[in-house]
């Protein structure tokens, strides 16, 4: 696979219904696909990360889009290129 | 597949303990400006520097945006400006160009209104030091620099008097800003040519024609992970850690600074590897070394456990980076750093402290403000021993110091933004008049018999 496109969507916040349900429609709107989520709810808080690959899809735009599904749900939804955890994490 | 514990690793250190990219900083040579006309060379100036550095914010932009990280400053060096002014005689007519230009381009400083008069003074340097009070006053966004000691060339004491009598004039000449252009003045034994940091920055005269440096920082990141994995261990495991932290934030730099690089087409040159504190809570170097057990910054062991750090986090991250250089260590700035700031106020950390702790970090006596009625001669003299320390020690040292016109001891000067607020620390009441006005050159040391 190309690690030139991927990216990590990371989802942070307190749980409530529908979260993937949300952040998974914008990925799909805009074409990227989802290769691997993980996601635990402790104590109220939620995590999920997902490995996404852009495929052709405008990363600005993309990235817009999921900010404001985080502002709606009122989490924290970030996306950055996967080379940063690579390049942290890996020798 | 990395797994979800190291990706949420990197999210916390970004978002919660202020990882962050300090800044990039695109060096320029401005050898091709020279001209005998003053008015041609800033011309030629500011479009070059326009030119070069054109996309250089809007790139810094995308990155952060990509990459998830903050890229707080966006930047540029320049060739030492005595070198280029030295045809036209006019060095305060390329300083509103540069100031022109940063503004054009969108980043927050430019430096190199530089001189290098380590073993003597051109008539170019000497006009470029006695310009510092209009240069610094007149632009905004103009960082200068002057190098007045090395360890091949000794002291230039001629130098240092000057500098000292420039700094309490551009005090004077921005009195009603809190003598504020005194901050963009730094004063070097054995400056570094690829500096990324302001307000040292210069493009040094061995440097090519253009290059990419960045400087990361994060000390948030580390005083987390002594909390986190090594409180009240021993020492070993201390430097381990800090290792293994300065690793993964330079890793960050690194990628960034080849990103950069590449998508602007210029070459990369180097990570400065340091450790660069802001006034915000959790981004402090003293807060580390009180996690290491001090009561306060200042107060007995302060300089073993800052030459730990310094040495742990250079370790760390020279693996990191294909390229490493600038002034990387831990920095100290008074003034950048609430650790600092604090331990100042409540008299817990001395000028005299702060120097013998420049012994074993990077850079010197830094955003320190000493009072509006401190002379020339014993900034001077300040300026002296800091170089004396550096030239001795075969490491970079600087002075930056605030004399905060019309405040005393016990005093604050509120400088805003990254460079924080300074408590007017007290600095000795006894003259080196005599000392100074000597002039000449203190001889380079000896290499070796090194006791």
């Amino acid at each position: 696979m190309d690690t030139v496109n991927k990216a990590v969507v990371t989802v942070l916040g307190r749980d409530t219904t529908g979260i993937i349900a949300k952040v998974s429609a914008v990925l799909y709107k805009h074409d990227a696909n989802i290769l691997d989520i993980t996601q635990t709810v402790l104590s109220g808080m939620f995590s999920m990360v997902m490995i996404v690959d852009l495929r052709g899809s405008d990363f600005t735009v993309l990235a817009d889009d999921l900010s404001a599904v985080g502002t709606s749900l009122g989490l924290q939804v970030r996306i950055q290129r996967n080379e940063i955890f690579d390049a942290m994490h890996r020798i | 597949m990395i797994n979800t514990s190291d990706i949420l690793q990197t999210v916390r250190m970004i978002a919660d303990e202020k990882l962050d990219i300090r800044t990039i900083t695109m060096g320029i040579s401005l050898y091709s400006c020279a001209d005998p006309d003053p008015e041609r060379m800033a011309a030629k100036i500011y479009d070059r520097i326009t030119k070069q550095a054109e996309n250089l914010v809007k790139t810094g932009e995308a990155l952060e945006r990509e990459y998830g990280i903050p890229i707080v400053n966006k930047r540029i060096s320049v060739t030492p400006v005595s070198l280029i002014s030295a045809a036209s005689g006019d060095p305060l007519r390329a300083a509103l160009a540069m100031d022109a230009a940063a503004r054009e381009t969108g980043v927050n400083f430019i430096g190199g209104y530089t001189a290098l008069v380590q073993k003597g003074m051109t008539a170019s340097d000497r006009k470029l030091i006695d310009s510092l009070p209009e240069a610094l006053s007149r632009t905004e966004r103009v960082c200068a620099s002057v190098n007045v000691a090395s360890t091949r060339a000794g002291i230039d004491m001629d130098a240092v008097r000057l500098c000292g009598t420039a700094v309490k004039a551009i005090a004077e000449a921005t009195k009603d800003t809190d003598a504020s252009g005194c901050m963009k003045l730094v004063i070097f034994s054995n400056a570094v040519e690829d500096n990324p940091f302001m307000a040292g920055a210069f493009h040094g005269p061995g440097e090519g024609d253009c290059c990419i440096n960045v400087g990361i920082s994060g000390p948030g990141v580390v005083k987390r992970a002594l909390e986190l994995e090594a409180r009240d261990a021993p020492f070993d495991q201390v430097a381990e850690t800090i290792k293994r932290t300065a690793f993964k934030i330079t890793r960050v730099g690194q990628l960034i600074a080849k990103e950069a690089s590449a998508r602007l087409g210029v070459p990369f040159g180097i990570v400065d590897l340091s450790l660069a504190p802001t006034p915000a809570m959790g981004d402090s170097v003293a807060h580390i070394l009180e996690e290491m057990g001090l009561e306060v910054c200042g107060c007995a062991g302060t300089t073993a456990a800052l030459a730990l750090l310094n040495d742990a986090v250079k370790k760390g991250g020279i693996m990191a980076s294909g390229h490493v250089g600038g002034l990387s260590g831990a920095f100290i700035p008074v003034s950048e750093d609430i650790g600092m700031i604090n331990a100042a106020a409540s008299g817990a950390l001395s000028i005299e402290k702060l120097e013998a702790m420049t012994c074993v970090c990077s850079v010197g006596l830094d955003m320190i403000a000493v009072p509006g009625d401190t002379s020339a001669s014993t900034i001077a003299a300040i300026i002296a021993d800091e170089a004396a320390i550096g030239m001795i020690n075969g490491k970079t040292t600087a002075v930056r110091l605030i004399p905060a016109p019309g405040k005393n001891v016990g005093d604050e000067v509120e400088f805003g933004g990254l460079f924080g607020r300074a408590p007017v620390m007290r600095v000795s009441p006894y003259s080196a008049e005599r000392f100074i006005a000597r002039g000449g050159r203190i001889p380079a040391p000896l290499q070796s018999l090194r006791n």
